[in-house]
C-alpha cells in the first residue's frame, strides 16, 4: 500500500449564485520518500487538491488517507510551503522559524527549539538575516525563510504549493537547485508532492510528474516518471534524452487536456504508472 | 532663507481660515446683542486663561483646572469603555454565530445619545459620578467594538492557514497572528472611541453639574456670564484636537512597525 492515498477525491465550491465543481473523481498514490509533482495550467485546481491532501480543505466525495489512517485536518509531522510566502510580517526570520519548531517539539527547551531555527536558516543560506523582519527581505529571500521554516519542524510529508510561483526566474531556479540538495540532504525519507505549473521545475525535483487537466471538474492525467538519478541539475536535464522524453510527455498531455472535448473528462482515466515507455502519439489529442 | 511656495501655504491656510471664522464671529456679535465678540469674550476670560490653575470656588476655577477634572472623567469613562470593548469586539470577529446574534443589539445600541444614556445610569447608580463614566464607556465603546471584528475579519486568509498547518494551539493562534494583526485596527477604534468619549463628557458633566469644563459651560449660561461660554467652547475644541492628534500618532508608530 502506497504511503500517500488519495481515492475519488471531488470537490465543489458553491457561493450564493453559482456552484464550481473544481475537481472530480481525482485519484493519486504516493511512495514513502517520493517526490511526486502536480503539473498544470493556473487556477485549473492543484492547489484546491494540495489543501485537501494537506488537510486544510475536507473534500464533497473521496477520502485522503497517510498510511492507512484517514486524514481529518492536519497531521503532525507535515509541513507545506505556500507560493506566497506566508510569512508573520511582526516575527523576524528567526521568530517565524522558531514558532513552528515551538509547535512541532513543544518539549524541547526553547534554547534548543532556537538552536535548531539557526540551524535551519542556515541551512538555506540566511544565518545572517536571521533578525530581519519579511519586509526587508527579498522574495526569494523570504521563501528560503519559509522553507527552512518548513524544513526546521523535521517533517515526514512536505506539501509545496507552487514555491517558486511568485519569484522571478533566476531566483527561481537557484532556488529550485538548492531545494534540490535539500531534500536529498535530508537523513530521513521526506515524502513530497508539489505543485507548479513549470515542467522544467518539475523534471528537476521530483520522481514522478502528474500532469493536472485543465479545471473546472478537472482531474489527474497519466502520470510520468522520471528516471534520472538525483541530485539534477538544470544543464544535465537539457541535454538527457529520457528528460526529454518525459517533458515531451507531460507537455503533450496537458496540452491534450485543453484540446479534448469536455465529455472526455468523465471517463475514468488509468493512472498506472507507464513510466517513460514511449511519448503518446499525436492521435490521442 | 527663501521661502517656498508649499511653506507659506501650510502656516498661511490654516492660519487664515482662523481669521475668517473670527471675522464671521464678530460679525455675527454686532447683530446678536447677546453674543459677546472675540475681544469682549478675551477680556472677561483672561483671567481664567492666564492663572488656569487657581480655585477660587466649586465652579470658579481657572480652565486648565476644569479641563483636568474633565480629561480625569475622560480617561475613566474611556477606559473603562475599551477594556470592555476589545475582547467583545475580537469575540465577535472571531465567531460569526456571535457576531449574527449580536450585530443587531449593536446597531440598535450604537445610535443612543448620552442624553439618554445618563439617566438610566443615575437610576442605576444613584450617583452622578458613575453614571458619567457609565455613559461615556457605553457611548464610546462602539467604535472598538466595530473595529477590532472588523479587524479579526481582515486577517488573511494565509496566516490562518500558517496557524493550521503550524497546528497552532489556540493561545498561541491569538497571541502570534489574531492579536498583531488587528492591533492597527484596534487603535484606530480607540482613536474614535476617544473622540466619542470627549463628545459625550460634556453633556453628562452639563446634566449632573459636576465640576469639569461642561460643568462650567452650564453653570455660566445659568449666570449669564456668556463670554464664557464661548471660551469653554474653544478649551472642549482644542483639548478634543489635542486627544486626536495623539491618537493618532500611536496608531500611526502602530502602523509603521
Amino acid at each position: 500500500m502506497a504511503f500517500i492515498d488519495v481515492c475519488s477525491v471531488s470537490k465543489t465550491f458553491t457561493t450564493d449564485r453559482a456552484a464550481r465543481h473544481v475537481l472530480d473523481d481525482v485519484t493519486l498514490s504516493v511512495d514513502q520518500g517520493e517526490f511526486v509533482s502536480i503539473v498544470g495550467f493556473m487556477g485549473c485546481g492543484k492547489s484546491t487538491l494540495l489543501s485537501i491532501v494537506a488537510g486544510l480543505l475536507p473534500p464533497d466525495e473521496g477520502e485522503v488517507r497517510f498510511g492507512g489512517e484517514l486524514v481529518r485536518g492536519v497531521r503532525p509531522k507535515t509541513a507545506m510551503v505556500f507560493q506566497n510566502y506566508s510569512l508573520l510580517p511582526w516575527l523576524t526570520a528567526l521568530e517565524n522559524v522558531q514558532l513552528a519548531v515551538a509547535s512541532a517539539s513543544p518539549k524541547w527547551p526553547r534554547e534548543r527549539q532556537a538552536d535548531q531555527a539557526r540551524r535551519y536558516l542556515g541551512k538555506v543560506g540566511l544565518g545572517n538575516a536571521s533578525h530581519r523582519r519579511p519586509i526587508q527581505l527579498s522574495g526569494g529571500m523570504q521563501q528560503r525563510v519559509a522553507i527552512a521554516r518548513a524544513l526546521a519542524t523535521e517533517p515526514d510529508v512536505l506539501f509545496l504549493d507552487d514555491p517558486f510561483g511568485a519569484l522571478d526566474a533566476l531566483t527561481r531556479a537557484n532556488l529550485q537547485q538548492e531545494l534540490a540538495q535539500l531534500c536529498s540532504a535530508e537523513e530521513r525519507p521526506v515524502t513530497t508532492i508539489m505543485i507548479t505549473n513549470s515542467v522544467d521545475e518539475a523534471l528537476l525535483l521530483s520522481d514522478r510528474i502528474v500532469p493536472m487537466t485543465h479545471g473546472p471538474r478537472a482531474t489527474l492525467g497519466r502520470p510520468a516518471a522520471v528516471a534520472i538519478p538525483k541530485p539534477r541539475t538544470r544543464a544535465l536535464l537539457m541535454h538527457d534524452e529520457d528528460a526529454m522524453r518525459s517533458r515531451a510527455h507531460v507537455v503533450e498531455s496537458l496540452t491534450a487536456s485543453v484540446r479534448r472535448p469536455r465529455r472526455a473528462h468523465l471517463e475514468p482515466q488509468p493512472v498506472d504508472d507507464i513510466g517513460l515507455s514511449g511519448v503518446p502519439s499525436r492521435s490521442e489529442a | 532663507m527663501p521661502t517656498s511656495a508649499r511653506d507659506i501655504g501650510r502656516l498661511f491656510l490654516p492660519l487664515s481660515g482662523v481669521v475668517l471664522i473670527g471675522v464671521i464671529w464678530f460679525a455675527a456679535s454686532q447683530s446678536v446683542p447677546d453674543l459677546p465678540s472675540p475681544i469682549k469674550t478675551w477680556n472677561e476670560s483672561k483671567s481664567y486663561v492666564l492663572q488656569p490653575f487657581d480655585k477660587r470656588g466649586e465652579m470658579d476655577q481657572g480652565i486648565g483646572r476644569l479641563a483636568y477634572y474633565s480629561l480625569v472623567r475622560v480617561s475613566k469613562g474611556f477606559l473603562l469603555g475599551i477594556a470592555l470593548a476589545t475582547p467583545l469586539g475580537l469575540l465577535l470577529g472571531m465567531s460569526p454565530t456571535l457576531h449574527r446574534m449580536l450585530d443587531p443589539v449593536i446597531q440598535i445600541l450604537r445610535p443612543i445619545s448620552p442624553l439618554a444614556w445618563l439617566p438610566l445610569g443615575l437610576v442605576v447608580f444613584r450617583k452622578s459620578e458613575p453614571a458619567a463614566l457609565f455613559a461615556i464607556a457605553v457611548c464610546s465603546m462602539w467604535p472598538t467594538v466595530i473595529n477590532s471584528a472588523a479587524g479579526v475579519r481582515a486577517i488573511p486568509h494565509d496566516y490562518w492557514n500558517v496557524a493550521t498547518v503550524l497546528r497552532l494551539s489556540r493561545f498561541t493562534t491569538f497571541t502570534t497572528i489574531v492579536l498583531p494583526a488587528t492591533l492597527p485596527y484596534i487603535f484606530t477604534g480607540y482613536r474614535l472611541s476617544l473622540g466619542i468619549a470627549w463628545l459625550v463628557i460634556v453633556a453628562s458633566e452639563m446634566l449632573t453639574g459636576t465640576p469639569g469644563i461642561g460643568g462650567f459651560l452650564w453653570q455660566e449660561y445659568n449666570s449669564l456670564i456668556y463670554a464664557h461660554i464661548l471660551l469653554a467652547i474653544i478649551t472642549i475644541g482644542l483639548i478634543g484636537f489635542g486627544l486626536d492628534r495623539l491618537m493618532g500618532l500611536a496608531e500611526s508608530r502602530l502602523r509603521a512597525a
